[in-house]
């Protein structure tokens, strides 16, 4: 790659030729403001707030999208430039429902954000303001279009899945983000993964706030209210307080629901390590009595919404286990309330997720473990709606001390924690496959090959004799990739683990907002997932079959994996959805 | 102005399908023919209703929302079907000035539809047209190939209903 020098405010710096002004700027300290501007996403020029002057140039240039040259002169912050994205950010205003003080967003808009930076005039130009009806027809978020700036970023975000089901619709004043023939978003092959949400500036599109329902449960003192946290939360939560990503804070998160009155708190790594059981024996079942293989892992709503919509010929290849979120409502509500005396009627469960597809997921049909029309688990929080709980509650998040979770379900081993990144399933669940294959304790239990945040992995294992082929995708255009190979015959696996967001659920849908600035130069993904393979080793038990309260639930009420009353509470079944799909 | 959708049943042709799927591959291949597709979907069935949009959208494997965005995006692309009464109001510099937009105002109350759409019976169809070179008898209108010049919204009422059964 050749490389070009040129100055910016002054400063001679030397890059390659295929960069951008705005990304030379950033390798020498100079943080140039963006609003559409998406890395290597949504590089499209449009929002014009990163405008910046360029020697001999008859105008001002978008910085994200002009590219440098030799002996180029740069200025990104002359009085000129202020005033130009001044203008812009009030004309973005004139038609913006400026709601600030009720808006979800408020605090981590980015709109809001650069109207505080430049000082606008909020009122300057009063224009046609359109209304748009607010799309609430789905279960797991909202589009408020009186909110949105038209920057695409979620468009981009939907494209990169392999769904693009939104996009711009109509022109001029009427522009809007939405589905074809403006059909609601329940109606249309979305596969709730929540991309959208964490990609968008304002407060256009938001999770479905779910958090009264939860204050609501605690203070009914008949209920008994559970709470369960994903092995991501616990390397994201802090991030919603101003910390570092990649801050592990599972002690505090813990502190934080004891105080907001939950009677239990448990810890989904336990029915991660319940999957792992079932799903171990599974593939383990499969590959010896000839069953469909590759085997696909199923911990995904947003991943399975996408094969019954896109890949409905492969639903057979799914694993019939269910989620760990609802194997943790399963046991719940049928051993844990045998247990413990408690009518499951009476049981509120509650689950933190990274995910926005979790919402979706709880109403799926065939989730009933306890029968009789109880869902295995009643409501489910993002990492965003925990945050804003303890917020209510006025919980000061960095104060308070380390805690731990309740027994019996908080007990977890480190195979556990690692469902929440990309690979971590695999890993998990070879960990214990290997060492039942094999018949003896594993030497070796990190299997590094499919660690990693990159979006395709692959590797080849000798196990007992056998090679067994495994492969990792994570993202839904990664992940179609792979299955299209596997369609064709161009590749062959025994076991594919697969996430629906890029890097797994660290990444999820249901994830801390971090601004585009962050998105787009910081690496959250290994940030977080590292995080989450700090804490496994940290684990001294870190095979979930070593986990003594799985040995413990299997020895009093389940048996052995696969048995008949394993298959009853914690397995599940499909549907085909491809119907919805308008491609 | 956003586009309405029309109601109106999809009456495609087994005929109208075929010739599709023949333009669809001969520009398959072609990284931004999409466009180019879609004015000759257009030709083919008259607008381009959601049955038209996904076959286009299959056929170029890209999101149907990619084709209605393009479709809502460009006045020359129409949601809503012909009718058996194609009416034509211009709206050029001449008629505008000379009151065509009482017309069209005049039309919508009778009919029920703003330009871009089709009465629910299939019977008239309405748009706002770009000079026609009559200008000389603005404000004009055409009805299928019948001209009318010199009018004002009084006029409307009498010319519709000779198109009525």
């Amino acid at each position: 790659m050749n490389m070009v020098n040129l100055k910016i405010n002054g400063i001679p710096v030397t890059v390659p030729e295929n960069y951008t002004i705005l990304e030379a700027a950033r390798e020498i300290g100079i943080e140039i403001p963006t609003l559409c501007y998406m890395w290597k996403m949504n590089e499209i020029g449009a929002c014009r707030i990163c405008v910046v002057e360029v020697k001999g140039a008859r105008s001002l240039v978008a910085s994200c999208v002009y590219p440098v040259s030799e002996g180029m002169e740069v200025q990104t912050n002359t009085l000129k430039i202020q005033k130009a994205r001044k203008t812009t950010l009030e004309l973005i205003l004139s038609n913006h429902d400026k709601n600030c003080l009720s808006c979800v967003r408020s605090g981590s808009c980015e709109l809001q954000k650069l109207c505080h930076d430049f000082g606008v005039d909020s009122a300057r130009f009063d224009g046609d303001t359109p209304k748009f009806d607010i799309d609430y027809s789905a279960p797991h978020m909202y589009r408020d279009n009186n909110k949105c700036i038209l920057c695409r970023r979620c468009v981009a975000a939907c494209k990169a899945q392999h769904v693009g089901v939104i996009g711009a619709n109509d022109r001029g004043f009427d522009t809007h983000i939405g589905c074809a023939f403006d059909m609601p978003l329940e109606k249309v092959a979305c596969i709730s993964c929540g991309q959208c949400i964490v990609n968008c500036p304002t407060g256009a599109l938001s999770e479905r706030d779910d958090t009264d329902k939860v204050f609501e449960a605690l203070s009914d003192p008949t209920k008994h209210v559970i709470v369960q946290t994903a092995p991501s939360i616990r390397v994201t939560l802090g991030e919603c307080f101003g910390m570092a990503p990649g801050s592990i804070v599972t002690g505090k998160m813990v502190a934080a629901l004891k105080r907001l009155g939950f009677d239990k708190v448990f810890d989904t790594d336990f029915a991660a390590d319940l999957t792992i059981m079932e799903e171990a024996n599974e593939f383990l079942d499969r590959v010896k009595n000839g069953g469909k293989l590759p085997l696909i892992t199923s911990c995904s709503p947003g991943w399975i919404k996408f094969c019954e919509m896109y890949h409905p010929d492969l639903l057979d290849n799914l694993s019939s286990c269910k989620s760990p979120q609802q194997m943790f409502g399963a046991i719940i509500k049928t051993w844990y309330a045998e247990k413990n005396g408690i009518d499951p009627k009476d049981i509120v469960v509650v689950s933190i997720m990274p995910c926005t597809a979790k919402k979706f997921e709880i109403g799926r049909a065939d989730q009933s473990a306890a029968g009789n029309g109880i869902p295995d688990c009643d409501i489910a929080l993002t990492t965003r709606e925990l945050a804003r709980m303890i917020e209510r509650a006025h919980i000061k998040f960095d104060l308070l001390p380390d805690e731990e979770f309740d027994n019996p379900l908080g007990e977890s081993s480190g195979a556990g924690v690692i469902f929440g990144a990309t690979g971590g399933v695999m890993e998990a669940a070879l960990r214990t496959a290997v060492e039942t294959l094999e018949g003896k304790p594993l030497e070796n239990i990190d299997f590094t090959a499919v660690r990693g945040t990159q979006s395709l992995k692959e590797a080849e294992l000798e196990v007992a004799g056998m090679k067994i082929r495994v492969a990792v995708a994570s993202g839904m255009e990664s992940a179609h990739e792979l299955l299209n190979k596997v369609k064709s015959g161009e590749a062959e696996y025994h076991f594919i683990e697969i996430m629906g967001c890029p890097g797994g659920c660290i990444n999820g849908g249901g994830q801390p907002v971090q601004p585009a600035s962050v998105r787009s130069f910081v690496d959250l993904k290994k940030l977080r997932s590292e995080a989450l393979y700090a804490d496994d080793r940290a684990n001294t038990i870190r095979k979930s079959h070593e986990n003594p309260m799985i040995k413990l639930l299997y020895n009093e009420y389940l048996e052995k994996p696969g048995s008949h009353r394993a298959h009853k509470i914690l397995h599940t079944t499909y549907v085909n959805r491809s119907k919805m799909v308008v491609k | 102005m956003k586009k309405s959708i029309s109601k109106i049943p999809f009456r495609g042709t087994p005929e109208q399908e075929k010739q599709l799927m023949e333009v669809i591959k001969k520009h398959r291949d072609q990284k931004d023919a999409l466009i180019k597709v879609m004015q000759e979907a257009q030709e083919i069935y008259g607008y381009l209703p959601l049955e038209v949009q996904q076959m286009i959208a299959e056929g170029m494997n890209v999101p149907v929302e990619e084709v209605y965005g393009i479709a809502t995006f460009y006045a020359m692309f129409s949601l809503s079907p012909k009718g058996e009464n194609k009416i034509s109001v211009c709206l050029g510099t001449a008629c505008y000035v000379k009151g065509a937009q009482a017309l069209i105002d005049r039309i919508t109350e009778v009919l029920g539809i703003r330009p871009g759409e089709c009465t629910e019976d299939g019977k008239f169809s309405l748009e706002a047209c770009r000079c026609i070179g009559a200008c000389g008898l603005a404000p004009v209108m055409t009805i299928n190939d019948d001209v009318y010049g010199r009018l004002t919204d009084k006029d409307v009422d009498g010319i519709l209903k000779k198109y009525m059964d």
